[in-house]
């Protein structure tokens, strides 16, 4: 029989930041019913998330890792580091999104609810320390990320980018749950903790079924990162989606794939590293290898940022696989980098829409730096970042990934992902050669606005001050996960 | 008595229909059916598992499974309406707009 548990009141204090940003959420959608002015009701989707971002900050001034509802759900430094990223994906995300949603005659109120919404639930599942939690944010983010992917209802490209995405999320997540019940079954317990003790007293370690239960989630959280075989979605979702929440959704739930990967790989079945790394190794050499190859072909730069984005995820995966905690950081710290890159390049991509111009081909970069010599320059910073050459913060990520994959003895992993950096190379310089040494074929004007320039700024600026000062970041994170 | 394996049987053969099911046939709302199909299989094994160790665990996961699978439910029907209006459409060969 299970003890008795108790919960008293004082376990919300760990969750005011989630609270806050679930009834900000509900008050946006409040206010989108009485404010004409959709910009009023973006701000204060901001201002909120500022001020969960500031009850993070207050909490982790205990600095001790607190637990609440008897161990399901944490307040570590691992959570709070991811959700830091996802407070500025959140914000980053708005602050691109004020004009282009209003172009796409999209902008509702809604939108930016369902952006918090799906932020709690990303919250949520970094800190997560019992499955069923896990599972909860999990859907959260999903079910909210499904309706955003498709929130330009007029446009049939976002439908069947929605469909495709729901369908295939409903899909990973009935998966999930059979691997849930497959670890409920054999340890009796879903508390991640409890899991790896249960692991331990029982001699679980060798046994097939749970061998089997952690296959079904890594194909879950697999789905969620989009790792190959299972980024088939990622393509059409990432193209057919507004691309504001393209950006979104290629950072956000990413970074809480990753999160839970890490708690489920190293709190849970840290004693099983040997299956799962042998499971994970094919699994980010066909990753790295769909994403820097089939980029090569893509015409649409939607499309070819969302293979991109497959190969950025296979690196990432590396420094799980090693197992070490020093592999983890730099998981954590390529994600933290690639938050900047991957926004600043889709905030490029944005403001070639306007008003009766898609602006979603590479050839429509031709000529760039003729016209608009700054877009031009901000671009050229992104995709050296994301194509990992120096002085930028994605050479880098890169590098510390690598490190440690050497350091952990996976010499040869270390190679193949080199040589799969050099080919994605080649179609990040072709935007580059695109914009700098073609003829413009027509004349492209740029949407702008004052929140588009913030976040162009930010994030450009950090792409650079991380790839010079790199060690600011660096400390962060080791303090984060290592206290 | 019936024993537990009976139950993890079951639950393993109506996943795999599921699966199937998604995978193989060629209608949105026959994969929508495959999906709830796989969700109350895994609350079968669920609740068998429960009952197999007297903890409540499983049972109180149960509740929260069918709580989000109507959820889901609610936002996928959405979806595939928002996609028929468009679009009058439900077999999934012709849902090819976005390919490469």
């Amino acid at each position: 029989m299970e003890m008795e548990t108790t919960i008293s009141l004082l376990d919300i204090r760990p969750l005011v930041p989630e609270l806050t940003m679930i009834c900000v959420g509900l008050i946006v959608i409040l206010l989108d019913l009485i404010v004409r002015k959709k910009e009023v009701v973006a701000i204060v989707g901001i201002a909120g998330t500022l001020v969960a971002l500031y009850g993070t900050y207050k909490l982790y001034g205990f600095y001790e890792p607190q637990s609440a509802f008897s161990g399901m759900f944490v307040l570590d430094g691992y959570s709070n580091f991811f959700k830091l990223i996802f407070y500025l994906n959140i914000i980053l995300t708005i602050c691109i999104s004020f004009k282009y949603m209003a172009i796409e005659k999209a902008s509702f109120g809604e939108y930016y609810a369902l952006l918090m919404f799906a932020t709690t639930g990303m919250m949520i599942m970094a800190s997560a320390a019992d499955l069923i939690v896990l599972y909860l944010g999990l859907e959260l983010m999903a079910l909210s990320t499904y309706i955003l992917a498709g929130i330009t209802r007029k446009r049939q490209r976002s439908n069947e980018a929605a469909l495709k995405y729901f369908f295939l999320g409903a899909f990973s997540s009935a998966f999930l749950l059979y691997g849930i019940s497959l670890t409920y079954g054999l340890t009796g317990t879903t508390n991640l903790r409890e899991i790896a003790s249960a692991l331990q007293t029982l001699d679980l370690n060798g046994s097939p079924i749970m061998y089997l239960g952690l296959i079904f989630m890594i194909v879950a959280f697999g789905f969620k990162i989009a790792l190959a075989p299972f980024h088939m979605w990622a393509p059409d979702v990432y193209e057919g989606a507004p691309t504001s929440i393209t950006a979104f959704m290629s950072v956000g739930p990413k970074a809480a794939g990753f999160a839970v990967l890490g708690r489920v790989l190293f709190g849970a079945f840290a004693g099983m590293q040997v299956q799962w790394a042998s499971i994970l190794i094919p699994m980010a050499v066909l990753t790295m290898a769909v994403g820097s190859i089939i980029a090569l072909a893509q015409t649409n730069i939607k499309r070819m940022l969302a293979y991109s984005s497959i190969a950025h995820a296979g690196y990432m995966l590396l420094g799980v696989i090693t197992g070490t905690t020093g592999g983890l950081m730099s998981t954590v710290n390529y994600l933290a980098i690639y938050l900047f890159m991957n926004i600043g390049a889709f905030a490029i991509v944005i403001m070639l829409r306007r008003e009766g111009f898609q602006g979603e081909n590479i050839e429509d970069y031709m000529g760039l730096s003729k016209s608009h010599p700054l877009a031009s320059a901000l671009m050229l910073i992104f995709m050296f970042s994301l194509a990992g050459i120096p002085p930028t913060a994605g050479f880098i990520g890169k590098f510390y990934v690598f490190m440690e994959v050497i350091k952990a003895g996976y010499v040869y992993l270390a190679i193949i992902a080199v040589a799969f950096s050099a080919i994605s190379a080649f179609f990040y310089l072709r935007v580059v050669m695109y914009i700098y040494m073609k003829d413009p074929k027509e004349e492209v004007v740029l949407t702008r606005s004052p929140s588009m320039s913030i976040a162009l700024a930010v994030t450009a600026m950090m792409v650079l001050i991380l790839g010079i000062f790199p060690s600011f970041l660096l400390n962060l994170v080791r303090y984060s996960i290592l206290g | 008595m019936v024993p537990l394996s009976w139950y993890i049987i079951l639950s393993a053969v109506v996943f795999s229909i599921g699966v199937i099911g998604f995978l193989t046939r060629r209608n949105l709302i026959m994969t929508f059916m495959s999906i709830e199909l796989m969700l109350n299989s895994v609350n079968i094994s669920f609740v068998a598992f429960s009952h197999y160790l007297q903890s409540m665990r499983g049972q109180i996961i149960v509740f929260f499974v069918i709580a989000v699978a109507a959820a889901e439910t609610a936002i996928g029907l959405a979806i595939i309406i928002a996609y028929y209006k468009n679009n009058p459409t439900i077999k999934v060969d012709e849902i090819n707009l976005l390919k490469g």
